[in-house]
């Protein structure tokens, strides 16, 4: 039973394994970058799953109370440089994938690899 | 898209909204979920919409590029700034308790300050991002 | 204002990025770049004099103390990694202004000199601090930077080298996090010194997973041995002055990273006899310097060879990692400067080639030793370095490695480190010989290259044959790192 109770690790697992697959087995350049971004996400919901306390409100200060049981805030701000990070990384992805659009013509990583291959090195 | 009467009315409603939504977001990031890099990108998006319906030379006319590139410089800059004011008075880098004439007062400017550094960097940003892949293919702009 | 140099280190370069994105003249840009990153040289001299005086220095941001607060921490080996990304950065900065201009388009330069402002910050970010989770922001600062810089390339396969850098570097990055995650669970800590005093107590499966990711993760951002897939077209189509900065700093740092997180956080014992790290490190490296070396004997671009040179040359520094002894590391650490003047002296002479020549290929190397006496001359001592000739830095460290190696009585470690000295001459005899003994062919004259770019070029051969005679200073503070590292008395 503890192991169904663990479930917030199950979905992270199956989440980056998902987004593994899609970024290690598709050839089109922006279906990589979906891959990567849900391999990214699958981590956000490791971390943030993590800071959750069994009993624990929002990591918000509640004035006037007594003792209150918080969840952990740390994590949440972790996630949230972290998610800045995604958004950079997806923003230079796209922005080079749009260039090499206009420099080739396609978007399929196997005909650009073919198109790099015919030319040496200069 | 501007013959579109519904989208140009309902846009012109919810477009302020947006923005003042965004600076919400922004200054309750103290005492809620919020923050500087969330009140960027609201406020962003809320641009970006308009920029959809009312087209992009209108919103560069609104806000040009050039001003989207220096905020997301000057953003930075007044992030950095905050530290090394806090060096000079005397502490640590980024130790906001010497920023004004007690800790606690210092810690709510220090606060304030760096979130708007990242607010206007991130809106530089997120609209330099925008502008960059909706202009191409297009040489009038 | 001394007392706050760990973060001036960061801070500086971190100001004046945005500046530089924001100027639009191209000779401004690399002013402001120039003068940061002799600041910054400056800066890193006296923290390492510091640190060898006094020991370690730690410095709280914010006011905030540890393991609350993020805590910049630096000890001999941070000092002395400092020391080589601020040397190298203030070496290239000069060469920069006239490489820059030839290949790449005028209105990027001060992008360019952004980037490069912020890609420094990255790294130096990495070596100062003392919390998992800054090193990871720090890391992807210099990572996405890097992947930008790449992409400035004139060729239009700069672009595809720097998708393909991204996907792998990205990857790198994500497992890293995933593995400072698990930690995080397990002690509830992100500061390195305080995770070196909890991990010992929590050791599970969960820990032994963190290593897992955290040794593919770092393995893939070092490009040891099977992933390094991205490095050699990443160097040969990046703009010459952006290989020769990132080739001898990037990977360094990702060498720090390694022995910052195997022998500081989760300690020699844990690495070595839980988790026997060093024999999955061992062969990869032995894999990587023989199969590297011959690779490059076999490449037409002279850039691409030297791309798969430093994937061999990263090997013989994982290897003295993984003799985990004080000679070991001593040559592993003591390699990692000497592979960073080397490898930048013959990729800045091969920008030269390129600002005059406009080609880097083999061929269009025929004749360039009487046309370009002094550029082909400090390629060739630099090729002397790699191999590993007496009275230059890669001697030394050669020396160091194979004496570790013995000492370990791996007798056929020392072997194939001699035989990847031999496979090295090879390589370096074909560029060479063309040079040498052909003649030249092109169609227009060819001169020597400018003062610019070889003042600099010769400041770090002299380095090298320098610190190749008398390497006292070097591998005094090399074997101090190590045995720190070790938890050695020292």
């Amino acid at each position: 039973m503890r192991i169904l109770g663990l479930y917030n690790y199950w979905v992270f697992v199956f989440l980056m394994m998902v987004g593994f697959y899609i970024l290690i087995s598709r050839r089109n350049l922006v279906k990589k970058i979906l891959g990567l971004n849900i391999f990214q996400t699958s981590v956000f919901i490791f971390y943030i799953s993590m800071g959750k306390i069994i009993g624990g409100t929002a990591p918000i200060l509640v004035e006037g109370e007594g003792e209150v049981v918080y969840s952990n805030p740390l994590p949440s701000v972790l996630i949230l440089t972290a998610i800045v990070v995604g958004v950079s990384t997806t923003a230079v992805a796209l922005s080079l994938v749009v260039r090499i659009k206009e420099a080739y013509g396609t978007i399929e990583g196997d005909e650009i690899t073919a198109m790099d291959n015919e030319m040496p090195p200069p | 898209m501007s013959d579109q009467v519904i989208l140009r009315v309902a846009t012109k409603i919810i477009v302020p909204t947006i923005l003042l939504y965004a600076l919400y977001v922004q200054f309750h990031g103290d005492f809620g979920p919020g923050g500087g890099f969330q009140a960027g990108v609201i406020f962003a998006a809320g641009i970006i919409l308009y920029s959809l319906v009312f087209g992009l030379r209108r919103t560069q006319k609104v806000l040009p590029s050039w001003v989207a590139r220096l905020a997301a410089s000057t953003g930075v800059l007044i992030y950095a700034g905050t530290g090394v004011v806090a060096l000079l008075k005397g502490g640590k880098f980024l130790d906001y308790s010497v920023l004004a004439h007690d800790p606690e007062h210092g810690q709510h400017l220090g606060i304030l300050f760096v979130e708007i550094g990242v607010m206007i960097t991130v809106l530089g940003v997120m609209i330099t991002i925008f502008y960059f892949f909706a202009a191409r293919g297009r040489e009038d702009l | 204002m001394m007392q706050h140099l760990p973060a001036l280190l960061v801070v500086v370069p971190l100001m004046a990025a945005p500046v530089a994105a924001i100027l639009r003249w191209r000779r401004a840009a690399w002013a402001l770049a120039l003068t940061v990153s002799w600041a910054v040289l400056a800066m890193a001299i006296l923290l390492l004099r510091r640190v060898l005086n006094e020991g370690v220095i730690s410095y709280f941001l914010g006011g905030w103390v540890a393991p609350i607060g993020i805590e910049y921490r630096i000890d001999v080996v941070s000092a002395w990694v400092l020391l080589v990304v601020a040397s190298i950065g203030a070496v290239v900065m000069p060469y920069a202004r006239a490489s820059v201009e030839r290949e790449v388009e005028p209105q990027r330069v001060p992008l360019l000199y952004s980037a490069l402002l912020l890609c420094l910050t990255g790294l130096l970010g990495i070596t100062v601090t003392g919390d998992v989770f800054n090193l990871f922001v720090f890391l992807e600062i210099s990572s996405i930077s890097a992947y930008a810089l790449i992409a400035t390339g004139p060729d239009r396969r700069a672009l595809h080298a720097a998708y393909k850098y991204l996907i792998m570097g990205s990857i790198g990055a994500t497992f890293i996090v995933i593995g400072i995650g698990m930690m995080y669970v397990m002690t509830g800590t992100l500061n390195m010194a305080d995770l070196a005093q909890r991990l010992p107590e929590v050791s599970s499966r969960t820990v032994s997973v963190a290593f897992a990711f955290l040794t593919v993760g770092i393995s893939l951002k070092l490009a040891l041995f099977p992933l390094h897939l991205w490095l050699p077209d990443a160097y040969t189509f990046a703009p010459s002055t952006v290989t020769a900065f990132l080739a001898s700093t990037a990977t360094k740092v990702a060498v720090y990273m390694l022995v910052r997180f195997f022998f500081t956080i989760f300690g020699p014992t844990f690495s070595l006899e839980v988790m026997t790290f060093q024999w999955v490190l061992l062969p990869l490296a032995l894999i990587a310097i023989l199969w590297a070396s011959m690779t490059a004997i076999y490449q037409m671009n002279v850039k691409r060879l030297l791309a798969y040179s430093s994937v061999a040359q990263i090997g013989y520094m994982a290897l003295g990692i993984s003799l985990a002894s004080v000679p070991g590391l001593t040559a592993g650490l003591l390699h990692l400067f000497n592979h960073a003047i080397m490898k930048a002296a013959l990729f800045m002479s091969m920008g030269a080639v390129m600002y005059q020549v406009g080609s880097v290929r083999i061929e269009a190397m025929r004749g360039l030793g009487r046309k370009m006496p002094w550029t082909m001359a400090a390629f060739v001592l630099g090729g002397l370095s790699l191999i590993g000739v007496p009275a230059t830095v890669g001697f030394i460290s050669k020396w160091y490695l194979v004496l570790a190696a013995v000492e370990a009585g791996l007798w056929v470690v020392a072997v194939l480190v001699l035989v990847g000295s031999l496979l090295a001459v090879v390589y370096i005899w074909r560029v060479v010989e063309a040079a040498y003994f052909q003649e030249y062919v092109g169609e227009f004259e060819v001169r020597e290259a400018p003062l610019s770019l070889l003042v600099p070029i010769w400041a770090l051969v002299a380095a090298n044959l320098y610190f190749g005679l008398n390497a006292t200073l070097t591998a005094g503070i090399a074997t101090r790192a190590a045995e720190l590292l070790l938890g050695v008395g020292s």
